[in-house]
């Protein structure tokens, strides 16, 4: 049977912002402390304490729910959602419900690969929430004890989501890669998805042309995808599954309540989440102990001149500017704005903006990856990059000699200057070289010989053998020299 | 004259003179304490230790000739609702009735940097929810005046103790009539301050948006007194204003020239008592008599201010109790009996091979948290809990806490068109006198009516008073009550003082007789 379906995906994203202290109180927001250290009476609830709101998370969710392209309104106020949970010590989560504090707003996704078209995903609403505590369920001890750690209480979370806008599990991890790349341009979170900076939920189910026209599947809701990997595998493993049940049962949308089936990674499947934990009524209500925020469409303004470039706005710039290809201009973006902007430094300091990207892309990168260090601790300043690729420009540099002192400037941190003096690079001139060869070929008749006869590949030996004698000889030219010399013998 | 005859400002006069020192007139209220209040049970806790030690301690560096605060020396009864690090806040629960909390509430610590003598915790209905006091799950508190007899709620205890004499100033919390109301069975000024006036950070919640701290004592001077120290904005609040603090007491006894005073026509309908309507009608003529123009005015929304305040009170009760769950602090149920009984329920459900009813048992977690719950708190509580859990449920929330938001804001309109035309609404504080213990005991929804006139000004977010204008004829208390524009505490504070000054009632006391009755 060879019935298709179409993929239908949206995505909640809960981000962590990156503010030194909660969302309502002054308690640290540091990751891995001891369980229960950065606690104060507000985060963990006691009786009488009040929320008192962040505004630098305030100003972090504005900044991003801008670059996102979301309109903001005026007024937005803070709710209570309800539940009873031990790691939820109020009894209720402050976040926000029917005025988020944005929405509407959209991310264009491309594929580098062009598995698909460029897109734009909409995005829902933007809005701000409280984190819950963290629940340690100890069943190897035996005892069956739980543990809450309330460190994370209190955390600001940034959720954002999704319109069912992508249409394939490569789509989602586009859109996730394409937001994360996004946050870190904007410097609001770490998007460490191990420490649970950046959290992922899906919604999915298939639509299907059937003979009674189209059709949807029950929507599912994933949870407990720790990398953006597990998000793809479990959208392809989750449409093949719902694809069998379609087939088995035929249940469509409304005939079943949504269900949320959580990702086991190491069998690679979904599995149901007891019915109890789902279907909750929150019990909303704007939260009293707080006051709504108002924002002026001046403060919008601010913000948005702020952001400064975004990685879409960098992409468009390479390409225009320097005429980079949009393969190694995502490379260069992809990689964040540091190594963007150590880019644009050495562009700018030489005559080869290609050939700087090509140095950044292949030799820097690579560096970094095998020191696994970053951009910010690479020994060769940009400027000192840009004077490698001019060296080479202007003649001064042989190619042959680029990768040793790239190899040099690196561990010792100097400059083109001094590596070319270090390693004893000196220009050969063309009398030297011939001479060079001339003594090279006079010594090895054979080669001669063999040249004659119509074997130009024996001159290869005498490459290796000048560069022995002199380690700034041009090996092309060398080539090019002992086949004109023994031509003319 | 016995020291605990004095008002609070002749208090700090007598102190400031050296005619009496912190420890001897604190010794006297503790021994009035230890003579009465085993009648009348207005304290939950006194640590005499512990107080007089404090007075010592002012009378030192009193001596010494040190900085010492506003209220220096001078004995304060808190209610227990206000977090104070230094002793239990149960809020009169067997959910908290051995917490402490690890911070002090922000009106506790200004009393203590006032150098106030924190006398005792008074007693108050369980999460401040009733009338009555009768809601405390520790102890009865009577009225001083008739000890059969209610001292009102949830503020009882702190109004019993300043009307016998037991504490000179006391600090209540008002979330629909809760200092006015009791102020006003008891014969004593009660004053609710404009909502974030005061700081609620370490006000334990029962309803956020209405709830806010105040003075009871016995005059309009001394209340004016405590405000000016309670009183001020506090980064921990992110609803306290950012306003000054006027000096109350430096305008107090300047009478308001041309005053206003409006009545509303909706105070004087049925149900309203004979004598109390009289003692009000009298108390109006007392204005007429100061100059004061009397202009009739409607609060049309007024007759849904009750049914307004019991959905969005129960609401943010339902919610704000929520914490109180067994987990972190408070009343947790014993486990062994717990995991005993869940088991033995299994068991039974396994031998009758219920396999549905053993789907559905708890589990663990939430039969712990049920059980908590249905320990720690009583009946009125958990009535609240379930009345605002029902009104936020999904599918009632827009016909019950979202109407009720809308018809707050027409109470507030009504209250903002009738200031145009009048500084002060005089009116009832209570439909009726001082009622028998028990008498409403099997009746809610009569109890929740006693809020009748109260209610509107937490709604409003308005301040008012309640201050002694009469007695019945079997010698209760009537009070008047005052309401003010938002932030008008001032004119609020000289508009009573004019009454005051005109009048002896507040200077009565409960009688020897009353005293003496024994129980």
């Amino acid at each position: 049977m060879s019935q298709t379906y179409t993929t239908i995906i949206g995505l909640e994203v809960h981000v962590q912002l990156a503010t030194d202290s909660k969302l309502f109180c002054g308690c640290s927001t540091q990751f891995g402390a001891e369980p229960n250290t950065q606690t104060c009476p507000v985060c963990i609830g006691m009786p009488g304490s009040l929320p008192v709101m962040n505004r630098e998370a305030y100003d972090l969710s504005l900044k991003t729910a801008v670059a996102v392209n979301c309109e903001i309104p005026e007024f937005t106020k803070w709710d209570r959602k309800q539940y009873f949970y031990p790691d939820l010590p109020k009894g209720y989560q402050i976040s926000q419900y029917d005025l988020p504090m944005s929405a509407n707003g959209y991310l264009e996704i491309h594929d580098e690969k062009d598995r698909f078209e460029p897109k734009r995903v909409r995005i829902t609403r933007a809005h701000l929430e409280e984190d819950a505590g963290k629940s340690v369920h100890d069943e190897q001890a035996g005892t069956a004890d739980s543990e809450i750690d309330l460190n994370r209480t209190g955390t600001p979370l940034l959720e954002i989501v999704s319109e069912p806008d992508m249409r394939s599990s490569a789509e989602a991890r586009a859109y996730l890669s394409e937001l994360k790349l996004l946050l870190t341009y904007l410097g609001v979170s770490d998007c460490n998805m191990q420490e649970g900076s950046l959290r992922v939920d899906a919604n999915v189910n298939l639509h299907l042309d059937t003979d009674e026209g189209k059709v949807a599947t029950p929507i599912v809701e994933i949870k407990n995808m720790n990398s953006f990997r597990a998000v793809e595998r479990a959208l392809d493993y989750e449409a093949q599954r719902q694809f069998r049940v379609w087939q088995e049962t035929g249940k469509k949308i409304g005939d079943s309540p949504k269900q949320t089936r959580g990702w086991d990674d190491a069998a690679g499947i979904t599995r149901g989440q007891r019915s109890k934990e789902e279907s909750s009524d929150y019990r909303y209500f704007p939260d009293p102990d707080l006051v709504p925020i108002i924002v002026t469409s001046e403060q919008i303004q601010e913000v948005k001149d702020a952001l400064g470039e975004l990685p879409a706005d960098f992409r468009n710039r390479l390409i225009r500017e320097f005429g980079l290809s949009s393969y190694d201009t995502d490379v260069l973006v992809n990689q964040g704005r540091e190594v963007v902007d150590y880019f644009l430094e050495v562009a700018e300091h030489c005559d080869d903006a290609k050939a700087a990207c090509n140095w950044v892309t292949q030799e820097v990168l690579r560096a970094l990856k095998e020191r696994e260090s970053i951009i910010s601790e690479f020994a060769i300043s940009a400027t000192n990059l840009a004077g490698l690729i001019q060296a080479i420009v202007e003649g001064k540099l042989p190619k042959t000699r680029a990768k040793d002192a790239f190899e040099l400037m690196m561990v010792d941190g100097i400059d083109v200057a001094s590596t070319v003096d270090r390693l004893g690079i000196e220009q050969v001139d063309e009398s030297a070289l011939e001479s060079l060869c001339q003594e090279l070929l006079d010594a090895n008749p054979k080669i001669v010989a063999d040249v004659q006869s119509g074997k130009p590949q024996a001159v290869g030996a005498l490459i290796g053998q000048a560069k022995k004698r002199n380690p700034n000889v041009d090996p092309g030219r060398v080539r090019e020299i002992c086949l004109k010399l023994a031509q003319q013998e | 004259m016995s020291v605990v005859e004095h008002s609070a400002s002749e208090l700090l006069e007598l102190l400031a003179r050296g005619d009496a020192s912190s420890v001897e007139i604190t010794q006297a209220y503790l021994d009035r304490i230890a003579t009465d209040d085993k009648q009348i049970g207005a304290f939950l806790h006194v640590d005499p230790d512990a107080a007089l030690k404090q007075a010592a301690d002012v009378d030192r560096r009193r001596k010494a000739g040190k900085q010492i605060g506003k209220l220096a020396g001078l004995p304060v009864a808190v209610k227990d609702v206000l977090c104070d690090s230094d002793t239990l806040t149960t809020c009169a629960s067997q959910m908290l009735k051995s917490f402490r909390a690890p911070y002090n509430s922000t009106v506790v610590a200004k009393l203590k940097a006032a150098d106030a003598v924190l006398i005792g915790r008074t007693n108050m209905d369980e999460f401040a929810m009733g009338g009555s006091t009768e809601n405390s799950s520790f102890q009865l508190t009577r009225n001083p005046w008739d000890r059969d007899r209610v001292p009102g709620g949830s503020s009882g205890g702190a109004a019993a103790c300043v009307a016998a004499g037991m504490a000179p100033l006391s600090v209540g919390t008002d979330t629909g009539g809760s200092i006015r109301q009791p102020a006003g069975l008891c014969g004593v000024v009660g004053m609710k301050p404009t909502y974030g006036r005061v700081s609620r950070f370490g006000l334990v919640a029962f309803a956020s948006s209405l709830d806010q701290v105040g003075p009871l004592s016995r005059s309009t001077k001394d209340a004016a007194l405590l405000l000016e120290t309670l009183a001020g904005h506090d980064p921990q609040d992110a609803t306290s204003l950012d306003t000054e603090v006027p000096r109350y007491t430096a305008s107090i006894d300047q009478p308001l020239e041309g005053l206003r005073l409006g009545i509303v026509r909706e105070h004087f309908a049925e149900g309203l008592d004979k004598e109390v309507e009289a003692a009000v009608r009298e108390a109006i003529k007392v204005y007429e008599s100061l100059g004061a123009t009397v202009k009739e005015i409607s609060l049309p929304h007024s007759k849904y201010a009750v049914a307004t305040y019991y959905v969005i009170a129960p609401s943010e009760a339902s919610s704000n109790l929520a914490r109180y769950d067994g987990v972190h602090y408070g009343h947790r149920t014993d486990r062994a009996a717990l995991l005993e009984e869940l088991a033995a329920e299994r068991k039974q459900l396994e031998a009758a091979g219920d396999q549905a009813a053993l789907d559905a048992l708890d589990s663990s977690l939430v039969r712990m948290y049920r059980k908590s719950r249905s320990e720690g708190f009583g009946s009125e509580v958990k009535r609240r809990i379930m009345l605002g859990a029902y009104a936020l449920s999904a599918g009632y929330y827009d016909a019950y806490y979202l109407k009720a938001l809308k018809v707050r804001r027409l109470i507030r309109q009504d209250f903002d068109a009738a200031f145009e035309e009048v500084d002060l609404i005089a009116g009832p504080v209570t439909a009726q006198p001082a009622f028998k213990i028990g008498e409403m005991a099997d009746d809610p929804l009569a109890m929740y009516l006693v809020d009748l006139y109260t209610v509107s000004a937490n709604l409003a977010g308005l301040p008012g008073i309640s201050i002694p204008c009469g007695f019945s004829k079997s010698g209760l208390p009537i009070g008047l009550q005052l309401q003010a524009r938002p932030l008008a505490e001032e004119t609020l504070f000289r508009g009573a003082r004019m009454f005051e000054q005109a009048t002896d009632w507040h200077q009565r006391r409960p009688g020897a007789d009353s005293r003496a009755k024994k129980h």
